[in-house]
């Protein structure tokens, strides 16, 4: 990287299936408001807008950032708009930062969101095109086959994903903006839930939410600036990448894509990291069905193929006793507004590295990944952070 | 086009929430390589497209190999059977959805054909279904054909042996 | 051999190499997104003298609101054949905003090519319609007023603060229909007088039907390339010496709809008052915006304009900012020009506007 870049405040909202007190304008500026404080900045201080989310047709506005512009202080400056389907929230900030590595701006505020009880994102993934067969049940009905050859070419043992749906929300329990707070989540609980597309249990799969992230990116300078006025330390980004492949050719690898391992190795590279799992204190990660957690394991390089599920069922991810917490806010599980989701996995692995993340900080955490995906599991979008500047 | 706004408001009277309904209508371009799927429908025949670079065959086609960025030129007839190579079981009730739920949808791979395409199961109890079950197609009435997938009524176990799972294993 | 141009901003030069389009139409029915973008990529990769192989960064625009489905960008890939896989992004934006985002990763000095492309087939639904759904949706989307009627607010404004008048709205269009004589790749090519124009009855008085810009079904691509690469792949790079873009307030009341303040600021960002100015391409659909954008710019009756035919010649949604880029750079490319500026717009009644400055060192 040219620049060096910084994220020097975070915000978000309290994720809820219904945010009937704001309107869209509401949502993201409640995030981006905490954000610039967190950062110590006014919307004055910033050079440049840039925002992501999901499909637009999943509120019904086409291009909606241009409703938004006032409302993100945007007037009179550059604002940019990001899609790239589920990746998007990280995709967003990978955007935003490479304008700080360019040289462009000096800060910059990155904004995802969506206000998923004005939409039907159901409807808007599966919107019906002639000649083809209305098969598609929303994201699940997609994912859920690719699950199941998982589970066939592992061997793995049918309840690990549940175990990492029950981990997920028992995490989420320390994270006050988490959607779902589930005290008595169990096993048993899950197991019991229906089978929305099988072989997945509607308790191993994602809320639908309302939310916002929002981050403050800042050049070395404004990094400076932030933590002597604020007191509070910023992360610095040792390495971003993002990679994509096409959704369906012939002999594609639907469970371990080439593509996330290619970006994986790019960010590593440029992060200076060999060995993900014992280098890195946490991940934030985008697992929205529970067995993408063994899954990415692989996918990511904390374990070898075929072993992924053994990491999750050793309790190796998780925040009380394991040594790579997984998911320590609770996840995409817990919290799944989805255009936001990705950015929050970012924000998540800043917060960590800041020593911010409150009742569920991983101790001395010092060097996290962030992690988005999106789409049929082809883009990827992810970073590493760190509490030290990069060299 | 709409004339009406729904409007929620909350025991002050302030309004919370505001339905402006809209409907959109948009013609769908198949495309040429497509269009060639979609007469074979028509005709009770499935066919795909190889790529000129990678010899792939693709069913269906959208224009290009992915892989090559290349027009897919030449077209093959592909027959009625093939594997699922596998499957989910849908339970989930959502606007739009014409098909009685449970139902199984199972990634089905031609023989012949280097790409599988999600598919309808039917005379299979849930209990049976299998990854690399032999699958057949069953089609609707010569006079009901039309060019598209809904041609196919569903796919159905044929009562063959599984394929071995290393003959599908590169397709999942 | 040229040599490379100093930038404006100080940003690493970076500039476009090749240049493709589609011929644009009333309605493709023949081939669908992929297979339009398809012909388009691979003449752009020939042009450059690259394959796709060693492109380093990959960036589109377009919008799901013109297919009717979610995702469309996705199967759009198959054009491209991203295999192995690529460093790859998308902007929900006219693909001008592509070329902004490639021209910011292309910063840093790891990369130094990128593809950016654009497609729309505006022809699938009703514009007007759809259009709509780009409005602010608590206070102006329930009141669906079209877009004809929304461009004739904009151009009552420029009449009734003397910034042009309906004479002129008609001699821009004119023109631009003839010049778009020359561009094999334009829609509506014609040459009208002035007078038969001004007969024609009013659509949305002021505006009557020649101050609109055609439906068109197109797509584009261009290639762009840093510093060295850029002199192996063309003699006369297109460099870009400054750009920049800004967005103004949605909100029609709050702001003059007859002065784009985006536009200057942009355009005074990007320093285009600091040369001669030898081409223009406006992406002004609406024949009383190349008013409107022409005095933000500053350009005086020296400059051409919209050689190309500009949007009123044809005016493929997500592709036709991106176009006027390709066609600016063209000139320069092909030895016509030393200067030249490309401007972009994005939202509704010109909310938001990039700017660049083109030359030829």
């Amino acid at each position: 990287m040219a620049n060096r870049v910084a994220v020097i405040g975070v915000g978000q909202t309290h994720h809820k299936s219904k945010r009937d007190d704001v309107s869209i304008a509401g949502l993201v500026r409640e995030a981006a408001q905490r954000a610039l404080d967190d950062s110590g900045c006014t919307w004055a201080d910033i050079d440049a807008v840039v925002i992501g989310k999901a499909p637009d047709m999943f509120e019904g506005i086409m291009m909606p950032e241009q409703f938004l512009a006032a409302a993100l202080g945007a007037v009179g400056k550059p604002m940019f708009r990001v899609h790239t389907a589920g990746s998007v929230g990280g995709s967003t900030a990978i955007v935003a930062a490479h304008l700080v590595a360019g040289g462009i701006h000096e800060r910059v505020l990155t904004v995802a969101f969506e206000k998923q009880s004005d939409s039907d994102a159901m409807w808007a993934l599966s919107v019906p095109q002639p000649f083809s067969a209305p098969l598609l049940a929303g994201a699940g009905g997609y994912f859920a086959p690719i699950i199941r050859a998982y589970m066939r070419r592992s061997g793995a043992p049918n309840d690990v994903g549940m175990r990492v749906a029950v981990k997920d929300r028992l995490q989420a329990l320390k994270n006050p903006y988490a959607h779902l707070h589930m005290p008595d989540i169990t096993m048993k609980m899950v197991e019991e839930s229906v089978l929305l597309w099988d072989p997945l249990h509607y308790l191993e799969s994602c809320p639908s939410s309302d939310g916002a992230a929002a981050m403050v990116l800042g050049s070395e300078e404004a990094a400076k600036i932030a933590e002597a006025s604020t007191g509070r330390r910023p992360a610095w980004v040792h390495g971003m990448a993002m990679r994509s492949e096409p959704t369906m050719f012939a002999g594609r690898n639907q469970v371990n894509p080439q593509a996330g391992r290619d970006c994986a190795a790019d960010v590593y590279a440029q992060a200076g990291i060999t060995n993900p799992r014992a280098e890195l204190d946490c991940a934030e990660v985008y697992v929205p069905f529970s067995w993408y957690e063994p899954m990415w394991l692989e996918n990511l390089g904390f374990a070898a193929e075929g072993e992924g599920w053994k990491l999750t069922e050793s309790g190796a991810t998780a925040l009380d006793g394991g040594d790579i917490p997984w998911n320590c806010s609770g996840g995409v599980l817990s919290s799944n507004p989805i255009g936001a989701s990705g950015m929050l996995r970012f924000l998540e692995a800043a917060l960590q590295v800041r020593g911010l993340a409150g009742d569920h900080q991983v101790e001395g955490a010092r060097k996290a990944l962030g992690h988005a995906y999106g789409g049929g599991a082809q883009f990827f979008a992810m970073w590493v952070v760190g509490a030290d500047r990069p060299e | 086009m709409s004339d009406q706004t729904y409007v929620t408001k909350d025991p002050r009277g302030s309004i919370t929430k505001l339905e402006t309904p809209s409907r959109l209508e948009f013609l769908f371009t198949a495309g040429t390589s497509l269009s060639k799927n979609l007469a074979g429908y028509q005709r009770g025949q499935f066919i795909g497209q190889r790529c000129p670079v990678c010899s792939k065959v693709y069913v269906p086609s959208r224009g290009s190999c992915p892989v090559d960025g290349v027009a897919l030129t030449e077209s093959v007839d592909l027959p009625n059977t093939g594997i699922m190579t596998t499957f989910c079981v849908v339970n989930v009730p959502f606007a739009g959805q014409s098909i009685k739920i449970p139902y199984i949808a199972g990634q089905i791979l031609l023989d012949g054909a280097n790409l599988s395409f999600m598919g309808l199961i039917q005379e299979c109890e849930l209990e049976d279904i299998r990854m690399g079950m032999r699958v057949e197609a069953v089609w609707v009435d010569e006079a009901d054909l039309v060019p598209s997938l809904a041609s196919v009524r569903y796919f159905r176990p044929t009562g063959e042996p599984d394929a071995d799972y290393e003959t599908y294993r590169e397709y999942l | 051999m040229s040599k490379i141009p100093q930038t404006r901003q100080g940003h690493r030069p970076v500039a476009i190499v090749g240049f493709s389009q589609s011929k644009s139409l009333r309605a493709d029915r023949a081939s669908n997104e992929v297979e339009m973008l398809l012909p388009i990529v691979h003449d752009v990769f020939e042009k450059a003298h690259l394959t796709k192989n060693e492109i380093g960064f990959i960036c589109s625009g377009s919008t799901d609101y013109l297919i009717g489905g979610p995702f469309s960008f996705v199967t759009a890939l198959d054009a491209i054949g991203v295999w192995p896989p690529k460093t790859e992004s998308h902007v929900e934006m006219d693909a001008a905003w592509a070329l902004y985002e490639a021209f910011v990763r292309l910063q840093e000095g790891d990369l130094d090519t990128a593809l950016v492309y654009g497609f729309g087939k505006s022809s699938l639904g009703n514009l007007s319609e759809i259009l709509n759904l780009q409005l602010d949706p608590y206070t102006m989307a329930p009141l669906h007023p079209d877009q004809v009627s929304l461009a004739a607010l904009q151009a009552r404004a420029v009449i009734d603060q003397g910034f042009g008048t309906e004479e002129e709205f008609a001699r821009i269009a004119a023109r631009s229909r003839k010049s778009a004589l020359e561009n094999p790749f334009a829609q509506v090519r014609r040459d009208d007088s002035v007078e038969v124009l001004l007969q024609e009855p009013y659509l949305v008085s002021p505006l009557r039907r020649h101050c609109l810009p055609p439906i068109s079904d197109g797509a584009s691509a261009i290639i762009l390339a840093a510093g060295d690469k850029a002199l192996e792949l063309a003699e006369h790079p297109a460099w870009i010496t400054g750009i920049d873009h800004r967005i103004e307030t949605h909100a029609f009341g709050a702001r003059n709809l007859a002065v784009s303040t985006s536009t200057a600021k942009a355009a005074s960002i990007a320093g285009v008052s600091e040369g001669h100015v030898d081409v223009a391409e406006l992406h002004t659909p609406f024949a009383p915006q190349e008013i409107i954008v022409k005095n933000a710019l500053g350009l005086n009756d020296s400059v051409s304009i919209n050689a190309s035919g500009g949007p009123l010649a044809a005016n493929p949604l997500m592709a036709g900012g991106l176009i006027r880029f390709g066609e600016a750079a063209q000139a320069i490319l092909d030895g016509r020009a030393t200067r030249a500026v490309a401007h972009a717009t994005s939202g509704p009644l010109l909310q938001q506007n990039l700017v660049a400055v083109l030359e030829g060192a």
